[in-house]
């Protein structure tokens, strides 16, 4: 099976249905199907190859889906942007991956042009947006592109070993890193989390969270598996109309991380008919268990699902629903079909109470990270069996005696905030960038409603600076959850014996 | 200063990063322009209630009301009519 085959499948088995609710418009599967074939001609049509990266660069949006499977039908790989990044990490992240294509909407048609200089291997860029056209110099608008294909599928020489995306991640060295996730580990991850959760095509999922997040894409890959129809909406950032969307397409699957519930909370919910809601599922970051017992005190005919992954495997845990009454602070046990353990520095494993190093076995441990041999052979190592890579999660986790994992802390640096992973380095690189800073060390502080809240803490010398300054800066380098929230000057910052910033004392 | 002006200048200083003189347009779209991010709008919430001296409803925090200059000096308006 084909991550594509998600899309085909049910088009199959039910062409009429609702596939896709996106702002204005309902798609059905026939429908999606259709567009996704169009422009995966035109894809073919223009040059993308077997195993060319393709990137989307828009907001969540019906363009957006059908550019993921029309590049998948095309036979290439898709990788998919937040669509707050800012200029230069685009060209980083394109150049990394040397993409053959870009899609972006009409109204970043002066930054595509300006990336298309910086991004040699681009071969041509596509425009959405009602008033797109086509530019000289391949630069396609994205109608246009659908208009001029047939809705026959392509044939398509991929197999399950060819990579269906590259997910770009943050890691503690600060430059960008993309996941490179085959087809086979794709089919196997959804399928194990649509198992335990118990989806069919009745679910209506609906997802606030972004199609470059893991969390977010696999929403859409796995409502298209099981049948069911995606409500797709752009952000959590109006709390009140998600709630009005959910109750009036009656969803009964509901995705969130820890920000999107404690804002959820604040709400008197009364005026909303949330009756249809069959479950809510958390990841990204732990719930507090106060919010767990409030989320099910205003939601008690839904289950609750309490989860743990990280982007090199997809999902990694889930606490069966059966026993959060139980054991609210665990995250569970390994998802259905692979296997944890906890280890210690020496490779030891380790019984209950022992605090190491989960590690990660199974067909969903993805293949590393894209032409990263190094930063791969730092968490993807040998496994029991010949020619096999499990994955070591840089995380600290304790089992109690029954076998549940508990989260305990990160190896290395990384703030989660809003349930996504920073790299301090990343923001410290940016904070250099100022003219003036001349130290910057970037911490996550408790937050009750991001998790952790991003505090830069800046030295500066021979020039005077304001906060403002400094965050319109890391506005216009960083993406919308990496911008520090918290700016404090220091004179001067406490050093190791080696000189490097002692990040322990900032606290 | 107009209520517009006063949305508009709050959003400069806080918002807005390019030093370039961007214009912002009444009925541009703060998220589809990526003017305000997802937790910004509860800032321009929090903005609102302590510079006209209203109460933002939950249910009143929608696109309709939130997401444009135009938008918001209307909300502000019909508020402390």
């Amino acid at each position: 099976m084909l991550v594509q085959d998600f899309l085909q499948n049910s088009a199959e088995r039910f062409p009429d249905k609702t596939a896709l609710v996106c702002g204005g418009e309902r798609l059905t599967y026939a429908q999606v199907e259709a567009q996704a074939n169009q422009l995966a001609h035109a894809l073919i049509a223009h040059g993308v190859e077997r195993g060319d990266r393709v990137a989307i660069y828009l907001p969540n949006s019906v363009e957006t889906v059908v550019a993921i499977f029309a590049i998948l039908k095309a036979a290439g790989t898709f990788v998919v942007f937040n669509h707050t990044t800012k200029r230069d990490k685009l060209s980083y992240i394109l150049n990394n991956c040397r993409a053959t294509a870009l899609f972006t909407s009409e109204r970043n048609a002066s930054l595509a042009r300006e990336i298309r200089a910086a991004v040699p291997s681009l071969k041509f860029t596509v425009l959405s947006g009602e008033r797109a056209v086509a530019i000289e110099g391949s630069c396609y608008a994205f109608d246009d592109l659908l208009a001029a294909h047939p809705t026959t599928r392509p044939s398509c020489p991929t197999i399950d070993q060819d990579l269906a995306c590259l997910i770009y991640t943050s890691g503690s060295t600060g430059e960008p890193k993309g996941v490179m996730s085959g087809h086979n580990n794709v089919v196997f991850a959804s399928a194990s989390i649509i198992r335990y959760l118990e989806n069919t095509p009745d679910d209506i999922v609906i997802n606030v969270l972004p199609l470059s997040f893991d969390y977010g894409l696999y929403q859409l890959l796995m409502a298209f598996r099981f049948g069911g129809t995606l409500v797709l909406e752009r952000s959590f950032a109006y709390p009140a109309a998600i709630l009005k969307k959910m109750v009036a397409e009656r969803v009964t699957g509901f995705p969130g991380v820890p920000t999107v519930f404690a804002i959820l909370l604040q709400m008197d919910l009364s005026p909303y008919d949330l009756s249809s809601l069959r479950y809510i599922t958390n990841t990204a970051a732990a719930l507090p268990p106060s919010h767990i017992m409030a989320l099910r005190e205003k939601f008690p005919w839904a289950t609750l699902y309490s989860m743990y992954g990280l982007t090199e495997c997809k999902r990694t845990l889930y606490l069966p629903p059966d026993q959060l009454d139980a054991r609210p602070g665990s995250v569970g046990i390994a998802i259905p079909g692979t296997e944890v353990w906890i280890e210690d520095e020496e490779g030891n494993r380790l019984g209950p109470g022992g605090v190491g190093e989960l590690v990660i076995r199974g067909s969903h441990v993805m293949r590393g990270y894209w032409e990263n041999p190094e930063a791969t052979a730092g968490c993807y190592r040998p496994g029991p069996t010949p020619g096999e890579q499990v994955l070591y999660s840089d995380d600290l986790f304790r089992m109690d005696e029954e076998g549940y994992l508990y989260f305990v802390a990160r190896k290395d640096d990384i703030i989660k905030s809003r349930g996504e992973k920073v790299s301090p380095k990343e923001v410290e690189n940016v904070l250099y960038g100022i003219e003036g800073v001349v130290e910057a060390a970037v911490i996550g502080v408790p937050d009750p409603i991001l998790g952790q809240s991003i505090k830069a803490l800046v030295v500066v010398d021979g020039v005077a600076l304001a906060e403002k300054e400094v965050l319109r800066h890391c506005r216009a380098h960083l993406e919308d959850f990496m911008v520090p929230q918290i700016v404090e000057f220091r004179d001067s910052l406490p050093k190791t014996s080696s000189g490097k910033i002692k990040k322990t004392d900032l606290g | 200063m107009s209520i517009e002006n006063q949305i508009k200048t709050y959003i400069v200083e806080n918002f807005l990063f390019s030093d370039n003189g961007y214009e912002l347009i009444e009925d541009a779209s703060f998220l589809e322009e990526g003017i305000v991010d997802s937790t910004g709008v509860l800032e321009l919430v929090m903005f609102v209630e302590e510079t006209f001296d209203v109460t933002v409803e939950d249910e009143e925090i929608v696109p309709e009301n939130f997401d444009s200059v135009g938008q918001l000096a209307a909300y502000v308006r019909r508020k402390t009519a």
